[in-house]
């Protein structure tokens, strides 16, 4: 790469995740099989932070995304040799545990120059009270509720950090950005912002690399995967994760490899467009609310879609912060019952699980339990327009959920028995008792901009 | 005016929104954005996914993309690791949207492709 990247007239910038559990072959082909300059990478869903929170607890060198690691080591030399720099969430609850492991990959391959980044600043559960001191209320943007209603339940607070500092790390030459929280289509814009050398004030500009973010942070979702009319997609099994022409001027192509299957036209762009879409004309960010009605989409060529024209109005003073709180506790198993009549054994099966319970003294009420039929219209119960007809057998899917632990756990025992004493043609029972698991509550919240800090530190593993 | 499936003059992308979903309905023609425009409305939308969604329905339209997106406030069962439900992500509410019956006219069928 140039030593001075802002006269460049166009990056290419790939997203290769889109939750943690995507496909490692996403990232390894994109960086395999044609031309990018940077590989972005989201591996945090809401419940992540959570879920890392604990394993962290019990391990203090865990509470991050290991994938990323498995996968840096997979790509590293091809990283170095096409000069592709990664900017990834992986960090999870604790960035410089996954640094430390990705400095052993580095040495172990024996690469100079690798440098890593770590930005920080979104992890603020030690400072909740700190916080609330000085003015932050946290009340729940859905509900108005108070936060001292789930105060000592909370096991993770974390802000949604915006994307100058990933560019701040890429300014001070970093290979591999390490973020914890932050949002998706920061990933991308931090990129843009770092090449292209735009500032807090260029709205449009920071509006439009937000749009191209958006349209890539699910990855295949915007080449053809998760598609209406998804018999028209050719080669699925080799769909083409995405990547983004961007531009200076705010104008940017979405596309993919030569030779890779799905397809990138302006009708599977719409699709992610629309994805997670709340009020398309105020997409609200930290660095700026961009307007998804302002821009125009239009075909440039096979497997290449033209972005331009988007406009974008100033931020909030405010940081949106994701919290999880213990919130109970549920326990879901299934079963598979074969016909004849598999329906109607089905739904008797359900039934001699609640008396079961309710000879011992346990009752769950509507809105604590749960019985699905899985292959007799599950998904669309009360909406699919035909009947279907008697299936030749149905999965039946129970759960239950309390406050109480105890209780949860005293409905596995009475799932699996129904094998040798209910109806017959039952059976499936391989995944074993189903055992209380705990409910992870979300409190979504604001806090003021000026009391959150965000740092950004680099790491050179050859000492220069 | 002939009677057909939604998925005959659009497609849709659905996912959650915390304990709810949002279905964005992408028409097929700005012939089928112009008419959908008219009916589909909130309360068509909240009656037809009545049996998934217990909350208020609001749309939002977008006419740079023909999408009319739908916010279905309370449809996964709680949401995120509360729900017990299979579809706690609400990924095939696009699909249950599309199911919906319209009686669509003549000049919309057919400036509008089918899929």
């Amino acid at each position: 790469m140039a030593a001075d990247h802002r006269d460049r007239r166009e990056v290419l910038i790939a997203n290769g995740q889109g939750f943690w559990g995507d496909s490692i072959l996403g990232p390894v082909r994109l960086v395999e099989e044609g031309p990018l300059d940077y590989l972005t990478l989201d591996y945090l869903a809401e419940v992540t932070m959570s879920i890392m929170q604990k394993l962290r607890s019990r391990d203090p060198s865990k509470g991050y995304a290991t994938d990323f690691v498995t996968l840096i080591d997979r790509i590293l030399p091809a990283l170095v040799e096409r000069d592709v720099r990664v900017v990834a969430n992986a960090g999870g609850v604790n960035p410089h545990a996954c640094k430390d492991a990705l400095l052993e990959v580095v040495a172990r391959h024996g690469l100079d120059g690798v440098k890593i980044a770590v930005v920080e600043g979104d992890d603020i559960l030690g400072r909740l009270d700190e916080l609330t001191d000085a003015g932050e209320v946290f009340a729940n943007m859905d509900t108005g509720r108070p936060l001292s209603e789930v105060r000592e339940r909370i096991t993770s607070a974390n802000v949604y950090l915006g994307a100058f500092p990933i560019a701040e790390a890429l300014d001070q030459g970093a290979r591999i950005v390490i973020t914890g929280r932050g949002t998706d289509p920061g990933l991308v814009l931090g990129p843009m912002i770092h090449e292209f050398g735009w500032g807090t004030q260029d709205h449009d500009l920071l509006a439009a690399g937000t749009v191209a973010g958006h349209i890539i942070e699910c990855g295949a979702q915007c080449t053809g995967g998760n598609y209406t009319d998804w018999r028209s997609i050719e080669d699925m099994a080799r769909i083409g994760y995405p990547i983004v022409a961007a531009r200076p001027d705010g104008e940017f192509t979405v596309t993919k490899h030569d030779g890779t299957g799905g397809r990138v036209d302006v009708d599977t762009v719409t699709h992610q467009l629309a994805y997670e879409m709340g009020d398309p004309a105020n997409y609200v960010t930290p660095d700026v609310i961009a307007d998804f009605t302002s821009f125009r989409l239009e075909q440039d060529g096979r497997d290449r879609v033209k972005v331009s024209g988007v406009t974008g109005a100033p931020p909030t003073p405010t940081y949106k912060v994701s919290m999880a709180y213990r919130d109970g506790w549920k326990a879901v198993g299934q079963l598979t019952v074969a016909g004849p009549d598999a329906v109607e054994k089905a739904r008797v099966c359900a039934e001699i699980v609640w008396d079961r319970l309710r000879l011992d003294g346990v009752e769950f009420g509507p809105d604590e339990r749960m019985v699905e039929l899985v292959g007799a219209n599950t998904c669309h119960a009360g909406i699919a327009a035909a009947e279907t007809p008697e299936p030749s057998e149905v999965v039946l899917r129970m759960g239950v959920k309390g406050t109480d632990r105890a209780k949860v756990d005293r409905f596995g025992p009475e799932l699996v028995p129904l094998v040798t004493s209910g109806p017959p043609g039952v059976t499936g029972f391989a995944g074993g008792r189903p055992k209380a698991t705990e409910i992870i509550g979300f409190w979504p919240a604001l806090v003021t901009k000026e009391r959150i800090e965000t740092s950004v530190e680099v790491f050179d593993p050859s000492g220069a | 005016m002939p009677i057909v499936p939604l998925a005959r003059i659009a497609s849709a992308r659905s996912g959650d929104k915390g304990r709810g979903s949002n279905v964005g309905v992408l028409a097929r023609s700005e012939g089928a954005y112009a008419f959908l425009k008219e009916v589909l409305t909130e309360e068509a939308v909240r009656d037809h996914m009545h049996a998934i969604n217990r909350g208020a329905v609001t749309r939002y339209t977008a006419d740079n993309m023909l999408v009319l997106n739908f916010l279905l406030a309370d449809s996964l069962g709680g949401g995120g690791s509360e729900s017990l439900l299979t579809d706690a992500q609400g990924k095939t509410h696009g699909l249950a949207l599309l199911r919906m019956e319209l009686s669509v006219p003549d000049e919309v069928l057919d400036a509008t492709p089918a899929p």
